[in-house]
């Protein structure tokens, strides 16, 4: 089965005008990324800000196109102008703050916006808005205003926005970095949900390390290139060199790091709460609480 | 004490039918030199909340003091009181408009009516305070990197030299190693500078990890007031307000229902790194009698 997302040699160069200099500059902002995402998996992308992450997003959904190297979608080069329209269909973005995303003054021609746009007859429109807001949880809100909802609820709703595109893939730019805990735990529901159950290609770029301990695979970027790739368990193991690279584990991984490194047997790369206390927990104590 | 809540109650649209009562009956002191916390979901009214602090927001009933003065009583200088008690909104760098970061800083100073060489002064003491070198001075805001942008405008706040530091979200956006930064930055203003420091967060292990006071906001109330230990202690009640406690205080809680005899109450790494080290050593030498 070929890759959903494939790009090769991919790079991105914008020109930088200056005042004091007759001479543009050239800045690279990502280089040389080769990446392959099998259909219907998980992808975490990490990095500090500026490292690329964003820059990266945007291929994909064909917001910018290569500079170098290419990007194809479900075997779609992004920079076919003409194939424009198709690969944003297959490829849905999601932004960090949700009110800059949301247009419609009710919920569900939000939705509707997309399919819409897609000449999407108007019936079907109206059964793909129901079926979108169904997947997110929010179909008791359709009639609502949507500058009335929460952070986590427009977020949703942006969401399914997407998800009425019927996309193969989605990528969520921050997508809970304004959200309270309550907000960044009904996303990421969502966001699992639709990966699992839909079968939908996840791409999530974060600073939440706990948000990708569910990935099937994990990047970090570092001044536009990739730098790392693995597990979530493989990438959370080295947390010396995540830290050169501005980034950090999750506390449950750094303090099983620290009670390691203080003497205590526990396996490389904890990633959960469960299996901490597992390991620390002796197996004799275990079977007792059980008993 | 330094600012004082008397029955405020805020209502957005007062008097028509689309009334809402935002805050309602807040009583609340604050002490010189605390670091305090203000947790609460999306539309708890916390905002609402922090503006009513400098003066942005007029309480619809109750009074506000600042160092025992009623701010709203008439001749009161609400001009002067926004430069002791500074806020800095969520994403303050989409504030930065001048042409280099220096002249940026200085704009508030300025607005003070301070001499240009005084403006200057401040602008620099805040710039170095903040960790942004010299060779950024003169350099357009907008080509700094999004955590440098951040410091800038939080510079641009110190540079009034408050006695209060107001941060709506500030980590918000920002890599774990951008986080530490600035949150070690306003750690220590308040430390060396004793400056009082109000920090709204959504992380519950930042505000675990810094804050010596924690207050909850939910739905216009004060729903708890106390050390963060305290508070995170309640952590089923914080889930129903739509928060949690940090993700040690859990795992603390699942070891000592396994029998492990940690102290549920730890609530940072090396708090609770310590507690599980002491109890494991507990643990096998009751297990080896």
């Amino acid at each position: 089965m070929p890759s959903i997302i494939k790009a090769v040699k991919l790079g991105f160069d914008y020109v930088k005008y200056s005042e004091e200099s007759e001479t543009p500059e050239h800045v690279s902002a990502i280089r040389g990324i080769d990446l392959s995402v099998k259909r219907g998996d998980f992808i975490a992308i990490l990095g500090h800000n500026g490292s690329g992450k964003s820059t990266l997003a945007k291929h994909i959904n064909a917001l910018l196109v290569p500079t170098s190297g290419t990007m194809w979608i479900d075997g779609i080069d992004t920079s076919k102008v003409e194939e424009l329209w198709k690969v944003r269909q297959k490829a849905g973005m999601v932004f960090q703050n949700p009110d800059n995303q949301i247009i419609g003054t009710v919920v569900d021609e939000d939705v509707g916006f997309g399919p819409e746009n897609l000449g999407v007859a108007t019936e079907d429109i109206w059964s793909r808005v129901d079926d979108a807001l169904s997947k997110v949880g929010m179909l008791g809100f359709r009639d609502r205003s949507p500058n009335k909802l929460s952070g986590g609820q427009k977020q949703r709703v942006a969401i399914a926005g997407v998800v009425a595109m019927h996309p193969d893939c989605i990528v969520l730019d921050e997508p809970t970095a304004m959200l309270d805990p309550n907000g960044r735990r009904e996303v990421l529901e969502v966001i699992r949900d639709l990966n699992e159950k839909e079968g939908v290609t996840v791409l999530l770029i974060t600073h939440y390390m706990e948000e990708v301990v569910f990935a099937d695979h994990v990047y970090v970027m570092d001044q536009g290139e990739l730098v790392m790739e693995g597990t979530p368990r493989e990438i959370f193991s080295q947390v010396e060199t995540l830290k050169k690279y501005k980034l950090t584990v999750p506390q449950v991984t750094e303090l099983a790091y620290e009670l390691k490194a203080a003497g205590v047997k526990l396996p490389d790369g904890v990633l959960t709460r469960q299996e901490l206390v597992d390991a620390l927990m002796p197996a004799a104590d275990s079977g007792k609480v059980e008993a | 004490m330094l600012i004082e809540l008397k029955n405020v109650c805020y209502t957005y649209g007062a008097g028509t039918v689309y009334e809402v009562s935002a805050l309602d009956g807040i009583d609340l002191q604050i002490h010189e030199g605390e670091f305090i916390g203000v947790i609460g979901q999306t539309g708890s009214g916390k905002s609402t909340l922090i503006q009513l602090f400098n003066g942005l927001m007029k309480p619809t009933t109750g009074q506000v003091f600042f160092a025992g003065k009623d701010i709203w009583a008439d001749g009161y200088d609400l001009r002067s009181l926004r430069t002791h008690v500074g806020l800095v909104f969520q994403y303050p760098e989409n504030q930065l408009f001048e042409s280099d970061v220096l002249k940026d800083v200085m704009f508030g100073p300025k607005n003070q009516g301070l001499t240009p060489g005084e403006c200057e002064e401040r602008a620099k003491e805040a710039l170095r305070q903040s960790g942004i070198a010299e060779e950024f001075y003169s350099v357009s805001p907008f080509e700094l990197s999004g955590g440098q942008k951040r410091r800038a405008a939080i510079a641009g706040v110190l540079a009034m030299d408050p006695e209060v530091l107001i941060l709506d979200e500030p980590t918000a956006g920002l890599d774990p190693a951008g986080r530490d930064e600035l949150l070690n930055l306003i750690k220590h203003l308040r430390d060396k500078r004793g400056i009082t420091v109000i920090l709204v967060s959504h992380s519950m292990e930042d505000v675990a990890q810094y804050a010596t006071r924690l207050l909850v906001v939910h739905e216009g109330k004060i729903a708890f007031d106390s050390s963060p230990k305290q508070v995170f202690s309640h952590y089923r009640e914080l889930e129903k307000m739509g928060l949690a406690a940090p993700q040690i205080t859990y795992i603390m809680h699942d070891l000592r229902e396994r029998g492990l005899r940690v102290d549920v109450t730890a609530t940072t790494v090396s708090e609770a790194k310590r507690s599980i080290l002491m109890a494991l050593s507990e643990h096998r030498s009751l297990s080896t009698d």
